[in-house]
């Protein structure tokens, strides 16, 4: 008899669950609109952050317009270009990755991956997305007040920030800081839920040692979340506070329009600590849930187990706690006491052992791999190149003496645009395609993906390669434009036109992504149920898409990891997690 | 609760000592803490996660407070009354601090009872302890009335730093409120358990979930939570 190997509980009688309270929708309203159900919650979430993401998006394009053809568009000018750095920054790190990663993956895969039901409070939940709503609305509203929004950069350094020449200085930065805490209030009602469900909702069987890398990384990172996102609370409330009721918490005493300004005594650099304890924890929120579903989209796209699971799950462990006293890596100019930079920028360098290890696993897991090149693979592929490169130009800015010269140059643009823009958005894109057969049961169209794929890659490394270079010339960030310098070269310009062109070939291709999306909706194939053939749960739902309570009658249980692809033996190359031991079909004629 | 059922998996294991123990019992299956209910599991992290709010607060107020150039106000002063004569520093403070520690007290109490099935004693202490934290807020609003009429405000005051009334108004505050969102919770539970509502699992209006009496301990998790907070602010506001 081949042994197939299983763990721990053979032969347990599924779950008989009794009465879970399952909230019941009894109308339009509250099943589509006021839903509890965690996959409604997700859809919306998901389709808010990428209409906010859009608005991102276009932001980037008018910013390219005016860096490659300066003086073209008389439209965009020097507070302008201002106000859209700082919108853009900010939307697609908060509103449109953080909401993205957490709210929409989260709450559509969290319950049907541990063998749920749905989020432990679906009202909270439900609540959750509410805020988050709001939130999104209070951002978007800056656009249309007197002044616009906020153009003091997406980390909103006081001074500047709250001061007259700023743009934005009426209206955008009070709205901007009430979004931002509206966010967080929102973010953590449903941040709890993740972390509660995974902790203490899981289907019998489900150990945390059997959960998907994609659990695993989005509950750290929401745990990271709950962590981080306080500092940045506090610091937008006292900021908040300085702007109206002129108090000093970040406000030197200094001189505004020839005027002695109200302000005294603060201190502006508090704001850094307190921003930067929050946002470089912020870069493994959007890290971590793009690591643990590139984990699985590698394991099955390529048909074989993951490399190093153990280690791959502390490696996100590891992550997460480093990540919290890295923060001040982002002050080495800030005039921060210097021997401080020792003390971070080794922790900085420390951080790059658990993430060689994953790159390293993932790319051992392809090693020999039955290596499908469907386009969710192909987007999977795309991220570890991708983070690699931004990966390595991360080891040149943690060292205090090669950031002091980087610093506020287009290299910085160009290292986290790859390692926190590109590379999170290639495994968005490859999750929404794998996982758009579950969500809707229709098939996307394969060669529309395939061109979308290309253009992309290809073009987002055209636009950020070249960047490196424009950095290392020594061409600064945030500047509306770069004017006659002599240590620019005209060659730097044509580059930047360059780039610029490649920018909104770019950004035009996602159009056909979305265009993919939509028409596929209703025009796909239909793609049953398990149309990759993994062994996680959520591929095993009886319906497809999933039904309220994802499961009938009876709960799954989980009897094996969520890696055994290619059991050598079996005679399928896959085997779910919920397939008792006795049920597995083996190669006729092995048996001895 | 709407829970899983915890069920036997029909086998035994030898159970592991110590460590290796405990990291068994947290990675095995349904539950990392076993016999932890949802709501409870929640509260435990929502309240870590409030913890680094607080700290927050409170490493940014000392930072203000070791760096400005111009002197402190000196609390002891400050938070002096006159009372029949004598000037008794801290006095308000030290007797909003026994009460905020007794409503701890009550407060510990309403969860023995809740779990006795005593509704009236539960609630007596619940409103009790409610009662405490008014008196609280209110005796918070008289030293907010106080010294805004000796001159201080959050830009400014008459005797230094401009941050000590910034970081006064924004720690107390913010305490206030978290005391005040107890207040209205305890006198909404309260009055479900007066009613009977876990008796008879009554669904609750927003959830539909029938309601349980730990309600009333998540409660009191919220509440020693607020109170300890408020020892923090108290020796590093008040007594430094």
């Amino acid at each position: 008899m081949v042994d197939i190997p299983y763990e721990g509980i053979a032969g347990t009688p599924p779950a008989e669950v009794p009465d879970v309270e399952l909230y019941h929708p009894r109308s339009w309203w509250t099943r589509y609109v006021f839903s509890q159900d965690a996959k409604v919650i997700a859809i919306q979430y998901s389709l808010t952050a990428s209409a906010i993401g859009l608005v991102a998006l276009v932001l980037s394009w008018l910013m390219r317009l005016q860096l490659g053809f300066p003086g073209t568009f008389s439209f965009i000018d020097a507070n302008q270009y201002l106000q859209f750095i700082t919108m853009h920054g900010m939307i697609m790190v908060i509103y449109l990755l953080t909401a993205l990663f957490l709210g929409g993956f989260g709450n559509y895969l969290i319950p049907l991956m541990v063998g749920a039901r749905d989020m432990v409070f679906p009202y909270v939940n439900m609540l959750s997305y509410w805020v988050y709503l709001l939130a999104v609305l209070v951002l978007a509203s800056t656009f249309f007040v007197p002044g616009g929004p906020t153009g003091a950069g997406w980390t909103l350094y006081p001074p500047q920030a709250i001061l007259s020449g700023t743009p934005g200085q009426d209206w955008g930065i009070i709205l901007m800081m009430s979004s931002l805490i509206l966010f967080i209030i929102g973010f953590t009602m449903g941040g709890l839920n993740y972390v509660v469900t995974v902790l203490q909702a899981r289907t019998r069987g489900m150990t945390l040692m059997r959960l998907p890398l994609t659990v695993w990384g989005i509950f750290t990172a929401t745990v990271m979340a709950l962590l981080a996102f306080p500092a940045l609370f506090v610091a937008s409330v006292m900021l908040l506070l300085d702007r109206l009721l002129g108090t000093s918490f970040f406000m030197p005493s200094l001189v505004e329009m020839g005027q002695l300004s109200k302000y005294g005594g603060g201190s502006p650099l508090l704001f850094q600590h307190l921003f930067w304890f929050f946002g470089h924890p912020e870069v493994y929120i959007v890290a971590l849930p793009a690591f643990g579903i590139v984990s699985d989209l590698i394991s099955t796209h390529a048909r074989k187990n993951i490399f190093g699971y153990r280690m791959m799950v502390w490696a996100i462990v590891a992550i997460g706690a480093l990540s919290f006293i890295v923060w001040a890596h982002h002050m080495y100019v800030s005039g921060m006491f210097p021997q401080f930079g020792y003390f971070f920028a080794t922790t900085t360098l420390i951080i790059a052992i658990p993430t060689a290890i994953k790159v390293y696993n993932w790319v051992l897991t392809l090693w020999r791999g039955d290596i499908h090149l469907r386009v969710p693979m192909l987007f999977a592929l795309g991220f570890i190149i991708t983070f690699v490169n931004g990966g390595l130009t991360g080891l040149f800015l943690g060292n205090v003496v090669v950031d002091v010269p980087l610093s506020d140059t287009m290299f910085v643009v160009a290292h986290f645009h790859m390692v926190m823009g590109v590379a999170p958005i290639m495994v968005v894109l490859g999750a929404i395609y794998h996982w758009y057969p579950k969500v809707t049961g229709r098939m996307y169209n394969d060669a529309l993906g395939k061109f979308h794929f290309w253009v992309t890659f290809l073009g987002a490394y055209l636009i950020f390669f070249p960047m490196h270079y424009l950095g290392l010339l020594g061409v600064p960030r945030r500047y509306f434009e770069l004017g006659d310098t002599s240590f620019i070269p005209s060659s730097a310009h044509s580059l930047n036109a360059f780039i610029s062109v490649v920018a909104l070939t770019v950004g035009f291709s996602q159009m056909v992504f979305l265009f993919n999306l939509a028409w596929s909706l209703f025009k796909g194939e239909a793609s049953g149920g398990n149309p990759w053939r993994a062994t996680t749960l959520e591929w095993q739902t009886p319906e497809t898409p999933p039904g309220h309570g994802n499961w009938g009658k009876e709960l799954p249980v989980v009897y094996r990891w969520a890696y055994d692809y290619s059991v050598p033996g079996a005679a399928e190359d896959f085997i779910p997690q919920n397939q008792p031991p006795h049920a597995t079909q083996l190669i006729q004629g092995a048996a001895s | 609760m709407a829970e899983t059922v915890l069920t036997n998996p029909g086998h035994s294991t030898a159970r592991l000592e110590g460590w290796r123990g405990i990291a068994a019992d947290w990675a095995s299956d349904q539950r990392a803490f076993k016999n932890v209910s949802w709501g409870k599991a929640m509260m435990w992290i929502f309240l870590l996660s409030d913890t680094f709010i607080f700290s927050c607060f409170l490493l940014s107020y000392m930072t203000a407070r070791m760096s400005t150039t111009v002197p402190w106000p000196n609390p002891s002063e400050v938070f002096a009354l006159n009372i029949g004569g004598n000037h008794i520093p801290l006095i308000l403070i030290a007797i909003m601090t026994f009460v905020l520690i007794s409503s701890s007290g009550t407060m510990a109490m309403a969860v023995n009872f809740g779990y006795r099935r005593d509704r009236v004693r539960t609630a007596a202490l619940m409103l009790a302890t409610a009662a405490f934290g008014a008196t609280f807020v209110g005796m918070q609003a008289f030293e907010w009335t106080k010294l805004i009429m000796e001159g201080v405000r959050p830009w400014g005051n008459p005797w230094g730093a401009p941050q000590f009334g910034a970081s006064f108004f924004m720690i107390t505050g913010f305490h206030g409120t978290h005391v005040t969102i107890g207040v209205i919770f305890l006198i909404a539970i309260a009055r479900k358990v007066l009613r009977g509502d876990f008796d008879v699992e009554r669904r609750g209006f927003f959830t539909s979930r029938k309601g349980y009496y730990e309600i009333v301990e998540i409660m009191g998790l919220y509440w020693h939570f607020v109170d300890l907070v408020w020892v923090f602010i108290f020796a590093f506001f008040y007594l430094w």
